[in-house]
């Protein structure tokens, strides 16, 4: 469960902040987020993962106060809008970056998520050889080789053609039933909120509204 | 046949102007003297020694430059903190002093008790370490121009996925941003040993010009030219001008692949 309790933060020099942002998302559901661009809803993302403080607040996961820890440390998934694939590194690299990380190897992990996203004839090609679809889909690939409770989506369809799109909704749907993931997943688009969301969720002058 | 723009001629004009004032310059130079004095020249135990110095120190230099200016340039390009612009100008300080006053700077510095408890260590003045030590002086600034430049233009956002997938700080910086910065770090370093290459003011202040022990191309010119013998201080220049290029054009073609 991801909880948010009053969560405050001003961005700097910009005209928008968060205001005591308080939020519940139970186990296993998949929250969309919406709102206006530059309304805050990429900082709310950092925010749970760690990569920003917020001025304060608190961000509890799974009954535990995680708001002071590192991102390493928080078990979240995060899959920002441009992607940030890795450059130079090989699709394979990519997507056993986080078990790299923490000393491990785990082969049948990475063959089962290359397997479940469609990616294995990519494993050797680098991130400059990879379509829209197939980036987003290697970036989806490397967030859950860690394994996380949380994924965090940033417009992760945006880039996307209306086929393709349609594939990723049913992929994102799929992958979170299977991996029990409790998903946050910002968008301006109304029919993919509807065909995603269970729990909707609007970010409005800095507060969350449930719709 | 499509016309070119009077603008873009002009601009055209100016570019070849300059290009052609240089290759008058060079031309001078190379037509000098002949091939033969030349390699005679340069094959001079005294020169052939400096040239070994040379080429010694400033890949030294450029190595220190380099590993300084990976984690400076890093900070200043991620990291916003207050007196960050002071930081910023007082890194450019090598670059606009006088090379004579850094060479003084450097000969002061290391008659202090501080830099006396240094002398105890490694001896500078008027040694080699003391070439490499003026040398990177002023490459390491170039060099940090060059990093900062490099990761400013190098999104942070995978460093940052980095860090949720279980990277630390120095893990990200050492698995996403130096992969990413590989091609800035080649340039920092060309751009370091050539700017070393060139170093003369703090080095004849700071090291001295003696021969066969502190002497390098630069000061084999300086020492040259003072005794009246313009042919060998012409060979030696060409020669290094002939390293400057061949830097530039190993740069230029490895640039691609790296």
């Amino acid at each position: 469960m991801i909880s948010l309790e009053n969560i405050s933060w001003k961005a700097p020099g910009a005209g928008f902040s968060l205001r005591d942002v308080t939020l519940t998302i139970p186990d296993n559901t998949y929250a969309v987020l919406m709102g206006a661009t530059g309304c805050g809803k990429t900082s709310l993302l950092e925010i749970l993962c760690g990569l920003r403080q917020p001025d304060s607040g608190k961000i509890v996961l799974d009954d535990r106060d995680v708001t002071h820890l590192e991102p390493r440390g928080r078990r979240i998934g995060y899959v920002p809008q441009d992607l940030a694939l890795f450059p130079g590194r090989r699709v394979r690299d990519q997507i056993s970056f986080a078990l790299q990380m923490r000393g491990q190897k785990d082969d049948h992990l990475i063959t089962q998520l290359t397997i479940d996203l469609g990616i294995t004839h990519l494993l050797d090609r680098l991130p400059d050889l990879l379509s829209g679809g197939e980036k987003q889909r290697v970036a989806l690939a490397r967030a859950l080789a860690a394994q996380p409770r949380v994924l965090l989506l940033d417009e992760p369809l945006s880039a996307l053609d209306e086929t393709t799109r349609d594939e990723a909704m049913e992929l994102l749907r799929s992958l979170q039933s299977k991996h029990a993931l409790t998903v946050l997943h910002v968008t301006h688009s109304r029919s993919e909120a509807h065909a995603l969301g269970q729990l909707h969720l609007r970010l409005e002058q800095g507060q969350i509204v449930h719709l | 046949m499509r016309r070119l723009h009077p603008f873009w001629l002009s601009l055209a004009l100016i570019t070849t102007a300059y290009l052609l004032f240089w290759l008058l310059l060079l031309g001078a130079t190379a037509t000098y003297s002949t091939p033969q004095a030349c390699w005679e020249t340069l094959m001079k135990p005294e020169i052939r020694y400096a040239t070994g110095l040379s080429l010694l120190t400033c890949t030294v230099a450029a190595g220190f430059a380099l590993i300084i200016a990976v984690p400076i340039g890093y900070l200043m390009a991620r990291c916003q903190f207050r007196g960050k612009a002071l930081l910023d100008a007082a890194l450019d300080i090598p670059i606009v002093l006088p090379p004579m006053v850094i060479g003084i700077c450097l000969l002061i510095f290391f008659q202090t008790p501080l830099g006396q408890v240094i002398e105890g260590v490694v001896s500078f003045t008027y040694t080699i370490a003391g070439v490499v030590l003026a040398q990177f002086v002023v490459a390491a600034a170039f060099a940090i121009r060059t990093m900062r430049g490099t990761f400013d233009h190098l999104s942070a956002r995978p460093e940052e996925v980095a860090l949720t997938l279980g990277a630390t700080r120095f893990q990200s910086l050492w698995h996403v941003a130096l992969p990413a910065a590989k091609r800035g770090m080649l340039a920092a370093f060309c751009i370091a040993w050539a700017r070393s290459l060139g170093e003369f003011g703090p080095i004849l202040v700071f090291a001295g010009a003696t021969r066969m022990r502190t002497e390098v191309l630069p000061t084999t010119v300086w020492l040259e030219l003072s005794v009246g013998n313009l042919d060998s201080a012409v060979s030696v220049s060409l020669a290094m001008i002939a390293i400057a290029v061949a830097v530039l054009v190993a740069v230029r073609a490895t640039g691609e692949k790296v």
